[in-house]
């Protein structure tokens, strides 16, 4: 048969990049289980997942990040949305948004290197939380760039040990809308004036 | 209003309008089977094996487009029951499964019959629930039934620790459900639905691709006034086999693996293909690259993760199968005002898909000898005037029966679509005899997959449900025989079931009638003996083993590159290269 017009869904798809997906769920047992079994069930790779609380006790949010072409990401935030327990899915990849990570990380701390560590962490505005003869521990929160930087200056002196947390990530901007006169008649939590920084 | 929790359990399922539940009894929901004793208005049906209560709630849905609901122990017996949650989240077929548990205070301790029922079913159900407090039965149980029959319908499973069910507490019952997580979107976009009707209306070669949804969503009324508007072909999948007329001038039958060669030729030439409520599973498409290559797609689904899941659809519509054709029926005859009807310029495809139905019809080998398996099926169909309910197993029975059964109504054929459980015929039609009561209900099986389920004979006896079971015997896994003969070279190897049990001595073991047939002309007269039995009935029918399923596109291949006949070397040749590993 003559070569038809590509119809599979990697074929034509764009290049794997990564994904940072927010999602708005009910805070309810199993619900972490139910996405990252999500993830395990359909073969997506899930690079990092954060969970906590918003201002609405009820309501936690997860941020996942998450790499693949564009169509396994507008599988992902589907078969997202699909689960019962989530409420809203929100890719803020091509978003304006802020993204911040904290780490922990243990270095040896040798006469020799002890300044340099402290002049390094200084520099990326990183804190000394423990200290002893022979080690430091140092808190440092950033994006991705800059904990990987970090990290490469720190690696000379010789890590033992690192602690990420993942991502969270939240969108810029004044992003709850003006309400409106007639109030809604199922409330949307993307409206709750008390959940701010969720883009639609 | 307080009450113990079984009692709320029952109470509730009243009050959704159930009337049968299948079950069978176990440790940790005896409190239930206590308040069941003198409980009014519920009918109990006892199945011998969990998996089938599942498959007859899954009969019992799919029959009357209610929610079925099934009932087993803790443990073992949901372990049991999960083949049939992930056939009904498979097929969107909407069941509510309550199981039972160790007290809540055991759980996690590794109690007796303790699995963690919740982590077990997660993957395979639309949603489940662990039930903490009494007080919540009530809302959780309404949320299962909303859950299981709204949207994409499916399985729905709550988890009912002992404890809770025997402690008393508020009926809490809700008017409304409301879930702010859970918003089905029903309308279809009123934008695509035009571009869907001016393709549809403009289009020289187009083709309706019908599945599941359309029966899930009654829509068959409105599929058949589009098809019969625009003068559209009509396909459907294994899954929507009843939504659209099998006898129909517009129907070219089942497309996909075993499908009829003028609906995979159609698909494939098609220049507007209207997919509706269905989900281009590869037993669909074959190869997704060389699937209608030259077309346009329109995709009609409830399920946004549907669309574009596998294909790349042109223009896509979320909502409601019925719905949607509705407003599509509208938007096409307004369509059609400014534009014409298009139907002239459609002759030609409708004369090209008529040389496909001529020059390549289902076809089979008569023998004098030797029952021919396609043969039994037709004789079932004529009897029967496509009026009965028809279940099956899976294999090779089951493709004969999907394309042979000339299907007039929707909800006549039950059939494991997505996940193929063998097993699934006998229970399943339980389910939808009970559901029917007045009905002829036939369950076309092979000795395979008949003996996974083959227990449920007894429930058929004592609960009197006189499912009628042909067994298209081939004594053999047949449908893997086949794949051995064509793609693994004959090397046949676990295939063989040598005329074992004698099934006319089951049948009489249970209670049942047992019949066997060898000959041709012995069929017609054991069908029309088997279907005038008001009991349960096995019918034996010894067929030719060697036959296979035709057409059949290897797996992994592409619809066009179907076999139609018994293979040459060559054939086979070409059907091992496409072979990718499915």
């Amino acid at each position: 048969m003559s070569g038809p017009p590509a119809r599979t869904m990697t074929a034509n798809g764009s290049e794997p990049r990564k994904h940072t997906i927010s999602v708005l769920v009910e805070n309810k047992f199993g619900v972490l289980s139910r996405v990252a079994g999500l993830f395990s069930a359909r073969g997506y790779n899930i690079e990092s997942l954060s969970v906590g609380e918003t201002l609405d006790p009820t309501v936690s949010r997860m941020t996942l990040v998450v790499s693949g072409d564009e169509f396994v990401i507008e599988q992902v935030t589907k078969q997202l949305h699909k689960l019962i327990d989530v409420i809203k899915v929100n890719d803020l990849t091509d978003e304006s948004h802020v993204d911040r990570e904290l780490m922990l990380v243990r270095v040896n701390a040798e006469p020799q290197h002890r300044e340099e560590i402290l002049r390094t962490a200084d520099i990326f505005r990183a804190k000394v939380v423990d200290v002893t003869q022979v080690s430091f521990v140092l808190e440092a929160t950033g994006d991705e760039g800059k904990l990987e930087a970090l990290i490469e200056l720190l690696r000379p002196m010789g890590i033992q040990e690192i602690v990420r947390t993942g991502k969270v990530a939240i969108a810029r901007g004044p992003k709850t809308r003006p309400r409106k006169a007639e109030p809604a008649k199922r409330p949307r939590v993307s409206e709750d004036p008390r959940v701010v920084g969720f883009a639609d | 209003m307080r009450l113990p929790g079984a009692r709320i359990v029952l109470e509730c399922l009243k009050r959704e309008g159930v009337d049968i539940v299948f079950g069978l009894p176990g440790g940790a929901v005896l409190p239930i089977y206590d308040a069941l004793y003198d409980f009014q208005g519920l009918r109990h049906i006892l199945v011998r094996q969990e998996a089938a209560a599942g498959h007859a709630a899954e009969g019992y849905a799919r029959a009357t487009g209610k929610v079925g609901v099934c009932l087993v122990t803790s443990g073992p017996a949901c372990t049991n029951l999960v083949t049939a949650l992930q056939d009904a989240m498979m097929d969107s077929i909407p069941i509510v499964a309550f199981t039972g548990q160790v007290p809540t205070h055991l759980i996690g301790n590794d109690a007796f019959q303790e699995a963690d029922n919740v982590g077990i079913t997660r993957s395979a159900t639309k949603h489940n629930f662990l039930v903490k407090d009494g007080k919540d039965l009530g809302p959780i149980i309404r949320e299962a039934f909303h859950i299981a029959q709204t949207g994409r319908p499916g399985p729905v499973h709550v988890d009912l620790p002992k404890d809770i069910l025997v402690k008393e507490a508020e009926l809490i019952w809700p008017d409304k459900v409301t879930m702010r997580s859970y918003n089905p979107n029903y309308e279809g976009h009123a934008g695509q639905i035009k571009r869907a009707a001016r393709s549809m209306v403009r289009a020289g070669k187009p083709v309706l691709y019908v599945g599941g949804g359309v029966i899930s969503s009654n829509a068959h009324a409105e599929l058949r006034e589009l098809a019969e508007l625009t003068e559209i072909p009509v396909t459907t999948t294994l899954m929507g086999l009843g939504a659209f007329p099998s006898e129909h001038p517009l129907s070219i039958e089942m497309l996909g693996m075993h499908g009829t060669y003028y609906a995979n030729m159609a698909v494939h030439h098609s220049d507007v293909l209207i997919a509706v409520g269905a989900r281009f599973d590869d037993r669909v498409t074959g190869r997704v690259d060389a699937f209608a290559p030259h077309a346009e797609i329109i995709h009609i689904d409830i399920d946004p993760s549907s669309i574009s899941k596998n294909i790349k659809v042109d223009v896509p519509i979320v909502g409601d199968c019925r719905r949607v054709l509705r407003a599509l029926v509208e938007a096409v005859r307004e369509e059609m005002k400014t534009t014409g009807d298009g139907r002239e310029g459609r002759r030609p495809w409708h004369a090209q898909i008529a040389e496909w139905k001529k020059t390549q019809p289902l076809r089979y080998d008569w023998d004098d000898d030797v029952i021919k398996p396609q043969y039994v099926i037709q004789e079932i169909s004529n009897l029967t005037r496509g009026e009965a309910m028809i279940v099956t197993g899976v294999g090779q029975h089951q493709m004969w029966a999907a394309q042979y059964y000339k299907f007039k109504h929707p909800r006549a054929w039950f059939t494991s679509g997505g996940l193929g459980t063998m097993g699934y015929g006998l229970p399943t039609a339980m389910g939808v005899q009970a559901a029917h009561p007045n009905k002829q209900v036939i369950n076309i099986d092979g000795d395979g997959s008949f003996q996974m389920n083959s227990q449920e004979l007894a429930t058929c006896f004592v609960e009197k449900l006189p499912v009628k079971t042909v067994i298209i015997n081939n004594s053999g896994h047949g449908m893997v025989r086949q794949w051995q003969r064509i793609i693994y070279k004959e090397r046949y190897c676990a295939i063989d079931l040598p005329g074992i049990p004698d099934w006319v001595k089951l049948a009489e073991a249970y209670g049942c009638v047992g019949l066997r047939v060898t000959k041709p002309s012995e069929v017609v007269p054991a069908l029309e003996k088997m279907l005038s039995t008001p009991a349960p009935v096995i019918l034996d029918v010894c067929v030719d083993k060697d036959e296979c399923v035709f057409p059949m596109v290897p797996a992994g291949g592409a619809n066009t590159d179907m076999i139609l006949t018994p293979p040459t070397r060559e054939v086979r040749d070409r059907a091992e290269k496409s072979q990718t590993g499915f």
